[in-house]
């Protein structure tokens, strides 16, 4: 079976080679890099661009390797293979009162994705990224075999393979730090904004008061609407509530010629989402799964965009820029009348990740995506890429399949050191493209 | 709820290992049996982490009938009595090479079939003693009909559900249930490389969460994806002047 990345763009087919145990990885990586040149592991295929690609078009898949190691329910330190899933991990971890101290905004990634594109979630602000929370983990590399990783054991890997797009070596097991919850419901409040400003005032009144904070913006308002969205945030409820029921899933159930997203379905879906929030703040107690994971619900919704796929656009403004430097991007954006029904408005904190290439950054990070279309790469991302150059941001690697070689180097001025330690078997065609 | 306490073998393969996890949710204590410690110690783990209350490790080689005997025993003995047995090691043979080689044809047919077969007679006489539990044995759809694509393998899995099927009348009287799972296409270790169907190809989860409530109900005979069992309908009402002229 062929694997594309979760925006089914660029279309680069990958062949996958299963991996089902730990020892066989070392001959598998041998024998592909012999006959293929370069590789790459794939784990749930959740990075939307081609940082998840191999250049060589032959992948590693490491659904095989999702076995727990240890598991210490006292404090909540838990290895696993790489291929487990946060899903997995809190389906044992959240009845014994642990979960993931870092979370993006799907359970389906693996535990070495979230290493190499050190993730973040809606606490980036108090946790920092994910890799904060990385005790140790091993490392095999082609040219020096197996290695273990971590803050005081090869101190140069560790740093290099967080946020380091899976290019210094495999990811085979990972000792992660979970944190204590008390109960799988989230206690929320909700508040929609009129504006930007909206945006900016709840941010700094209400940001320091909840571990997870984020926002929807409508990016398909213009005129005196521009900008206005909705402000959720939230806290693990301490009340020990029993476990919230597993959610009813659906899965979309096939490939529309086109995308279904367009100017008119957004404006339709934006204005009435944007409505049925309240103007005051409201609390909302929420289960888990619906507050962390709202698109989990509903299984390849990636079909929605059609076959051409899409691409999603998440830039990081720094703080001092980050007012002028959204307000331009949405205008663009709204100008044009394409986007999507989630964009996603959060504020990161100044945690620094360990990670040499990792994201975040203090500043705002706007995502959105986009049903993929020539004018995409034609009109609207140059533009918008300039207003970020000129904010100093930068793009998210894990979400890109358009960035420009000179901005990537100039966002990323390290990547010299990936380079430098990159296993000389692994190879994306992000890499290749932004590198090269 | 009591702990169950289950032997596997064939513990390391992909539809056993799916089972053991979602027994292990429920705090089973295991008596794993496969060839390979370093894979037995890596379910352990596992398991362990995902609430097993216990597990143990037998080193054998199923095509060694000589050690199944002991391995019986100490399974028996490890938590006084046993509540489930599932048999599931196997191999996909090299048809084309077993059409050259009769050894080998032989030899697969041992894996497959005949060591199957022996141990469901040492594990038969252990449960009618006990007077309850539950047997399963993972066969295949293959086993149906001899296709020229893979008969052997065919043929030794249909051995022993045409054991099972005497075993099963003379298990009932003493509340035993014995049931033949007949899994369609799953994507595992097994089936790697082959060219099996996307749309028509499953997931050892999948399979087995309904293996799990199978056994659990004591169904006699278990085809899973549920769909197969449909395919197989038509394909045993195939007429052979039809069936030899299809390539399988």
């Amino acid at each position: 079976m062929k694997l594309l990345s979760w925006g089914r763009y660029p279309p680069l087919p990958q062949a996958a080679h299963a991996v089902a145990w730990r020892a066989e990885l070392p001959a598998l990586l041998a024998n592909v890099a012999q006959t293929c040149g370069t590789t790459l592991a794939y784990g749930e295929g959740r990075s939307y661009g081609d940082s998840c690609l191999a250049e060589s078009g032959q992948v590693l898949s490491f659904r095989g390797l999702d076995r727990f190691l240890a598991a210490d329910w006292s404090s909540g330190i838990l290895r696993a293979e790489a291929g487990i899933t946060l899903e997995a991990i809190i389906a044992v971890s959240l009845p014994r009162g642990w979960f993931p101290a870092v979370t993006p905004g799907t359970k389906y990634i693996t535990l070495g994705g979230a290493i190499a594109n050190d993730v973040h979630g809606k606490n980036h602000h108090r946790q920092g990224a994910f890799g904060c929370h990385v005790r140790r983990f091993g490392l095999l590399r082609s040219d020096r075999g197996r290695l273990e990783c971590a803050p005081d054991l090869e101190p140069e890997l560790f740093a290099a393979t967080i946020g380091g797009l899976g290019l210094t070596g495999l990811i085979e097991w990972v000792e992660i730090q979970l944190m204590p919850v008390a109960s799988g419901w989230i206690d929320g409040l909700v508040q929609r904004f009129d504006d930007l400003d909206g945006f900016f005032a709840l941010s700094a009144e209400l940001d320091a008061r909840h571990e997870f904070c984020v926002s929807w913006v409508d990016c398909a308002a213009r005129g005196k609407k521009a900008g206005r969205g909705i402000y959720m945030a939230g806290d693990f409820a301490a009340e020990n509530w029993p476990l919230p029921a597993p959610r009813r899933k659906w899965r979309f159930p096939f490939m529309p010629p086109v995308s279904l997203v367009n100017t008119w379905s957004l404006r339709a879906f934006n204005a009435i989402y944007w409505r049925k929030a309240p103007p005051k703040s409201r609390r909302a107690p929420a289960a888990y799964d619906a507050f962390f994971y709202p698109l989990d619900s509903l299984l390849d919704w990636n079909r929605l965009y059609g076959s051409k796929g899409f691409q999603q656009y998440q830039a990081l403004i720094p703080e001092r820029e980050a007012g002028d430097g959204i307000r331009a991007m949405l205008t663009a954006i709204s100008g044009s009348g394409q986007g999507s029904f989630l964009a996603v408005l959060k504020r990161c904190g100044g945690a620094l990740s360990p990670g040499v290439l990792s994201f975040p950054r203090p500043g705002v990070t706007l995502a959105l995506d986009f049903p993929q279309t020539p004018y995409l790469e034609e009109q609207l991302f140059p533009r918008l890429d300039a207003i970020v150059r000129e904010a100093g941001g930068r793009l998210y690697p894990a979400k890109d399949a358009h960035m420009r070689g000179d901005d990537f180097r100039r966002a990323y001025p390290d990547w010299e050191k990936i380079e430098a330690l990159r296993d000389p078997s692994l190879l994306s065609c992000f890499w290749r493209r932004v590198t090269q | 709820m009591k702990q169950k306490r289950i032997l596997i073998i064939g513990a390391s393969s992909a539809i056993a290992a799916a089972c053991a996890r979602l027994w292990a949710g429920d705090g089973a204590r295991f008596f794993l049996v496969a060839r390979d410690a370093e894979k037995l110690a890596a379910m352990a783990s596992d398991l362990g982490a995902r609430g097993a209350s216990e597990t143990q490790s037998f080193l054998m080689d199923a095509s060694d009938t000589s050690a199944h005997a002991g391995m019986i025993r100490e399974a028996f003995q490890a938590f006084q009595g046993l509540d489930i047995a599932l048999i599931a090691h196997g191999t996909l043979p090299d048809q084309t090479a077993c059409e050259q080689d009769a050894a080998l044809a032989l030899r697969e047919f041992g894996v497959n079939g005949l060591s199957v077969i022996a141990l469901l007679t040492g594990l038969a006489s252990r449960f009618e003693q006990q007077r309850g539990g539950a047997l399963a044995v993972i066969t295949s759809v293959a086993g149906e009909r001899g296709r020229p694509g893979n008969y052997v393998y065919g043929s030794a899995k249909a051995a022993v559900s045409t054991f099972c099927e005497g075993l099963r009348a003379r298990l009932f009287k003493h509340g035993v249930t014995l049931t033949d799972i007949r899994p369609g296409f799953v994507a595992t270790p097994m089936t790697r490389g082959l060219p099996l169907p996307a749309w028509l190809t499953s997931t050892p989860e999948a399979v087995a969460k309904r293996i799990v409530s199978g056994i659990g109900r004591g169904t006699d005979v278990l085809y899973t994806p549920f769909y197969w069992y449909f395919i197989l309908c038509a394909i045993r009402h195939l007429p052979r002047a039809i069936f030899k002229r299809l390539k399988l």
